[in-house]
């Protein structure tokens, strides 16, 4: 996909996402209330139209071929890149998945392998110590000493000897 | 003049408790070793950092993170010296003499330049900020809702006007952020209000610190990720020979640099005080005015001790020069001090001239932390040149997940709600997708930081006038402040139609 494209196909979405934000906020009035001023809905609803009126702009340079993004044909994200972006943000995505399921400190220690061992190919003593260390200062420093309770899946049996050592 | 003495004297007394000393030195510290880091800023650290400061008081917080700003200001000469990439954006000037320095065996003297450079743009930003703030804030004190929604049109237009980014992208980039931070509840009815795709999460709002830190911290990463490849990121660092007879000399010589370093730190510091402006295009002029005003102009971009002396002041005085209307007006002047800002409300301060009245403790021990981290910041920096030289050497693969991880949690400790983190994955991955097509980002982090006061500002001026828009024209301060936004905003607009009346006549001729 080109640049240009990518351009196209996202002035669209954010001009349909523009549309979808005017039709929620009409869920509140957008008129004048007398006694009260302005609607609820009146304030989001000028502001999504401005939106739309953008995207109008964006696509309106795109068939004029103005600008350098609009007339640019390079590879939107050129393929080398794309594996290494997909595998950072995936890795993400199912850390975050794990979260709910087997807890963050399940879900770091993987996370951690995933990223120092197989994208950052250190070696296993590095990588062991790390998805060891930085669990456990999140644990002293977020649980402990700033009391925010982090979500644990099906470990928080496990940690309940912890509260009653540290809460 | 002597009250603002006693109130500052008052604000070094805060200062000095043990507690706060020790957030002065650990956030430059912290802030030397992001700014180091390339592709991480100030605003980074700032985003990724904040929900680290629950832990202590307001005062305790934001004296934290402004030493961060401070540290990250100075930090950014590091990786553009010693790598030749600039540590953030706001240091890209710094590249254009400081590697060829580095390159000829000088890397020592640009960074001792560097780091004196940035004392002194410091340490003038600080001393213009003590004294223009408290009768800027005084004159704002009669603000009304009229006015406070006049100047944030101001802030909004400059994005248009000067940002120098796509008029519509621009405009964009504003709303969304306000809409976004328009989620949640209608303040006026109290009914709900804008519950997109009915997801029950979107009822507590979206936390300007979701947005920010997935723009600043995964987009960011993302795009670091793109530009070093995960494999990449071999060390390009210059050999640094430190001694301290080679600081000496450096130091001595870095006198014939005053009047650059002068010159960046007044030009710095105004051009900070404009949010679309700031540190980093404040930097680039100052670099472009060094060396017109310089008697070799031709050494420039060869190695010219002013070419990395002059950007480096400038960076640091606009870094405290935004904060100026940030404490004053309740308007940030940067996207750092928007994050600040935000920070502020969540601590329980109103942003807003009321500041200096209710809260002089806080903004006095700010100001005066502002001239402790300077000079921290300063005496780390060299004492410490080594270290930061050997943590560049650090690999991305292993810096990156701990980014990543404080991300997350940062997402999730203000509100402690999955649907937040899911969210700022979301706003991180669109960010980085919308920042290749040269979206500007900056404008929504601020709008959703103003947006929460824009609104009501706006509606109890339209309930004030019964619905009359001419309220924001006619006030004595809110009209010629609404009409300069007017014409920011159309700026861009006046210069089209300006170079379709002159370019034909060549032409012709």
């Amino acid at each position: 996909m080109t640049v240009r494209t990518a351009e196209l196909l996202m002035a669209i979405m954010m001009g349909a996402f523009s549309i979808y934000l005017m039709v929620k906020s009409t869920e509140l009035p957008i008129g004048w209330i007398d006694e009260e001023g302005p609607g609820g809905g009146t304030w989001p609803f000028w502001l999504a139209t401005i939106m739309l009126i953008s995207c109008g702009g964006i696509l309106f340079n795109w068939f004029l071929k103005k600008g350098p993004i609009a007339t640019s044909n390079k590879v939107y994200i050129e393929k080398h890149v794309l594996g290494d972006v997909a595998a950072v943000a995936g890795s993400l995505i199912v850390t975050v998945g794990l979260f709910s399921f087997i807890g963050i400190y399940g879900a770091l220690p993987l996370f951690i392998i995933f990223y120092v061992r197989f994208l950052g190919k250190h070696s296993w003593v590095l990588t062991t110590i790390l998805a060891f260390a930085i669990p456990v200062v999140i644990f002293y420093f977020f649980e402990i000493t700033l009391k925010i309770i982090l979500p644990k899946g099906i470990t928080e049996p496990l940690f309940l000897p912890l509260y009653k050592i540290f809460l | 003049m002597f009250e603002i003495l006693g109130l500052l004297g008052q604000g070094f007394l805060v200062v000095f408790e043990p507690q706060n000393l020790l957030l002065i030195v650990g956030g430059c510290t912290l802030g030397l070793f992001i700014g180091a880091m390339p592709g991480l800023g100030s605003v980074n650290g700032v985003a990724i950092l904040l929900p680290l400061t629950f832990l202590v008081p307001p005062t305790g917080a934001i004296i934290f993170l402004a030493a961060i700003y401070y540290g990250a200001m100075y930090g950014g000469a590091i990786s553009s010296i010693m790598l030749g990439i600039p540590g953030a954006s706001t240091a890209v000037a710094t590249t254009f003499d400081g590697r060829p320095l580095a390159k000829q065996g000088m890397a020592d003297k640009a960074l001792i330049g560097a780091a004196v450079a940035s004392f002194v743009g410091g340490s003038i930003s600080v001393v213009l900020f003590t004294f223009f703030a408290p009768p800027l804030a005084h004159v704002a004190l009669v603000f009304g809702a009229p006015e406070e929604f006049a100047l944030m049109m101001l802030a909004f237009a400059t994005f248009v006007g000067l940002g120098g980014d796509d008029i519509f992208k621009t405009l964009f980039s504003i709303c969304i952020g306000l809409v976004l931070s328009a989620v949640g509840f209608d303040i006026i009815s109290g009914e709900p209000r804008l519950v997109l795709w009915d997801i029950t999460g979107f009822l507590h709002g979206v936390n300007f610190l979701v947005l920010a830190i997935g723009i600043y911290g995964i987009g960011e990463m993302l795009w670091t990720v793109e530009e070093h490849a995960l494999g990449g990121g071999k060390s390009m660092l210059s050999e640094a020979t430190v001694s301290v007879a080679r600081t000496l000399a450096a130091l001595r010589e870095l006198v014939k640099t005053w009047k650059a370093t002068v010159m960046g730190s007044f030009l710095g510091y105004f051009v900070g005080i404009l949010p679309a402006a700031g540190a980093t295009p404040g930097s680039l002029m100052a670099y472009g005015i060094a060396k017109q005003i310089s008697k070799e102009p031709e050494k420039f971009g060869e190695g010219a001790i002013e070419g990395v002396c002059a950007p480096e002041a400038a960076n640091n005085a606009a870094s405290t020069g935004s904060m100026l209307p940030m404490l004053t007006l309740g308007i940030p002047g940067s996207p750092t001090t928007a994050i600040l800002l935000g920070g502020m409300v969540i601590w329980g301060l109103e942003p807003g001239p009321r500041l200096f009245v209710d809260h002089s403790e806080f903004v006095w021990g700010l100001i005066a932390s502002l001239y402790a981290a300077n000079l921290f910041t300063l005496l780390i920096n060299i004492a410490f040149i080594p270290v930061f030289i050997k943590v560049l050497k650090t690999p991305f693969t292993i810096l990156a997940p701990v980014i990543f991880i404080l991300c997350l949690i940062g997402g999730y400790a203000p509100t402690q709600d999955m649907h937040d983190v899911w969210l700022m994955i979301v706003f991180g991955i669109v960010g980085y997708l919308m920042r290749k097509l040269d979206y500007p980002l900056a404008p929504a982090v601020l709008a959703i930081v103003l947006g929460p006061l824009a609104e009501p500002a706006m509606r109890q001026s339209l309930i004030i006038s019964e619905g009359s828009f001419m309220i924001f024209f006619e006030r004595v301060y809110a009209g010629p402040i609404m009409i300069a936004a007017l014409i920011l905003l159309f700026l861009p607009l006046f210069k089209k139609v300006y170079d379709r009346i002159r370019k034909p006549q060549p032409q012709a001729e």
